[in-house]
């Protein structure tokens, strides 16, 4: 789990809920299926919602490490890899 | 002859400021009605009504402005669109529900079908006064459980499975309950902290948390003149068999101890909570 290949990565600290939940989306679409994504969100609703909701959809969380800044890194699998 | 307007009024006719007119309460079971059903109420809304529904606070469907003369066609009409007339007066009503798991992904418990068993079992029963039942799917709380005199809330008793676990930390950010904690080597869950809301199993990406369908209800909510809360006095239910047996003896306290036109609440109050309590315990028990 400690090298994994990240091929995409997205900051969403800036929004707010539902646009961090459409950012990630958006991301996600642009990706091939199996490709990695890692996310910084922020602590509270952002780290609280999106891996449930990514979870919803179909994709698979790998990992939640916390940046001890306020911020988490989520890297997710996209679904059908 | 006398219009009996208490027997109308008992199945489902209201009568209206209008002279005559009625607003027909419609039996729905946890705000859902077949595509069919709705064709068969707009038929006889623009056949003997004014062509209009009303929804009502909990869930119910109104035909306004049925005619008297018209009534007991509307009934068979309706009846042979596979529609059935509602209640009012003192007795179980209509029983609401969220859309619950079945179609909900917060939802923890198939709310559609425990509504139509309570009310296959209640709906209608008479009592000192109205009773209301409402089901909703999990803490979020769509359905405002304890406006009711029971409400039901599905909740998970969650257990971690440590195998299945890769310490990734999700379920300990998803819990707004503070219950869980993460160290070296595992989670840890203050089950004294646990609201049984599910959140860690729901968001849990490797499926590392069982998370068991229960129920926990919450006795004497009124939403009407006397506005109050719902207070849930026992732990998660974990069988419907308990549900149903807490649920007896909540109308059976009701039916004892209230007098006509008291709700529940009022009842609790006067006999005192710990009495009311005993007994729910005594029940859920078994």
């Amino acid at each position: 789990m400690a090298d994994l290949t990240i091929d995409k990565t997205l900051d969403i600290t800036d929004a707010v809920c539902p646009m961090t939940f459409v950012q990630v989306k958006v991301a996600l679409e642009e990706m091939d299926d199996g490709q990695t994504l890692s996310i910084r969100m922020n602590d509270g609703e952002p780290v609280q919602n999106i891996p449930r909701s990514l979870k919803v959809e179909g994709h698979k969380v790998l990992k939640l490490t916390d940046g001890g800044d306020g911020a988490y890194e989520l890297v997710v699998r996209k679904a059908g890899g | 002859m006398a219009v009996d307007y208490k027997a109308l009024k008992n199945g489902g006719f209201m009568r209206q400021a209008q002279k005559d007119n009625f607003s027909l309460r419609l039996k729905v079971v946890g705000g859902d009605l077949t595509a069919d059903q709705l064709l068969t109420i707009a038929e006889i809304s623009k056949k003997y009504g004014h062509g209009r529904v009303h929804l009502t606070s909990r869930q119910g469907v109104e035909i306004p402005f049925i005619k008297l003369e018209d009534i007991e066609d509307v009934k068979s009409e309706l009846e042979a669109g596979g529609v059935n007339t509602g209640v009012c007066g003192p007795r179980v009503r209509t029983v609401t529900a969220c859309q619950g798991a079945a179609v909900c992904p917060s939802g923890c418990i198939d709310t559609h079908t425990l509504a139509t068993e309570i009310s296959e079992r209640y709906f209608g029963r008479e009592l000192p006064h109205k009773f209301k039942f409402g089901v909703t799917g999990c803490m979020n709380n769509c359905l405002k459980a304890e406006e009711n005199d029971l409400g039901v809330k599905g909740g998970y008793a969650v257990r971690w499975l440590k195998d299945a676990c890769v310490l990734c930390g999700v379920c300990v950010k998803a819990c707004r309950a503070g219950a869980l904690g993460q160290t070296e080597g595992e989670i840890t869950l203050d089950a004294l902290k646990c609201d049984h809301c599910g959140r860690c199993a729901k968001s849990c990406p490797f499926d590392a948390w069982l998370g068991e369908s229960g129920y926990m209800l919450s006795f004497g909510g009124s939403f009407g003149n006397r506005i109050a809360k719902g207070e849930q006095l026992l732990p998660l239910i974990r069988d419907k068999e308990t549900l149903f047996r807490v649920a007896d003896a909540a109308l059976g306290f009701f039916d004892r101890h209230a007098a006509a036109g008291e709700r529940l609440r009022t009842a609790i109050d006067r006999e005192g909570w710990e009495i009311f309590k005993e007994e729910m315990e005594a029940a859920y028990h078994g």
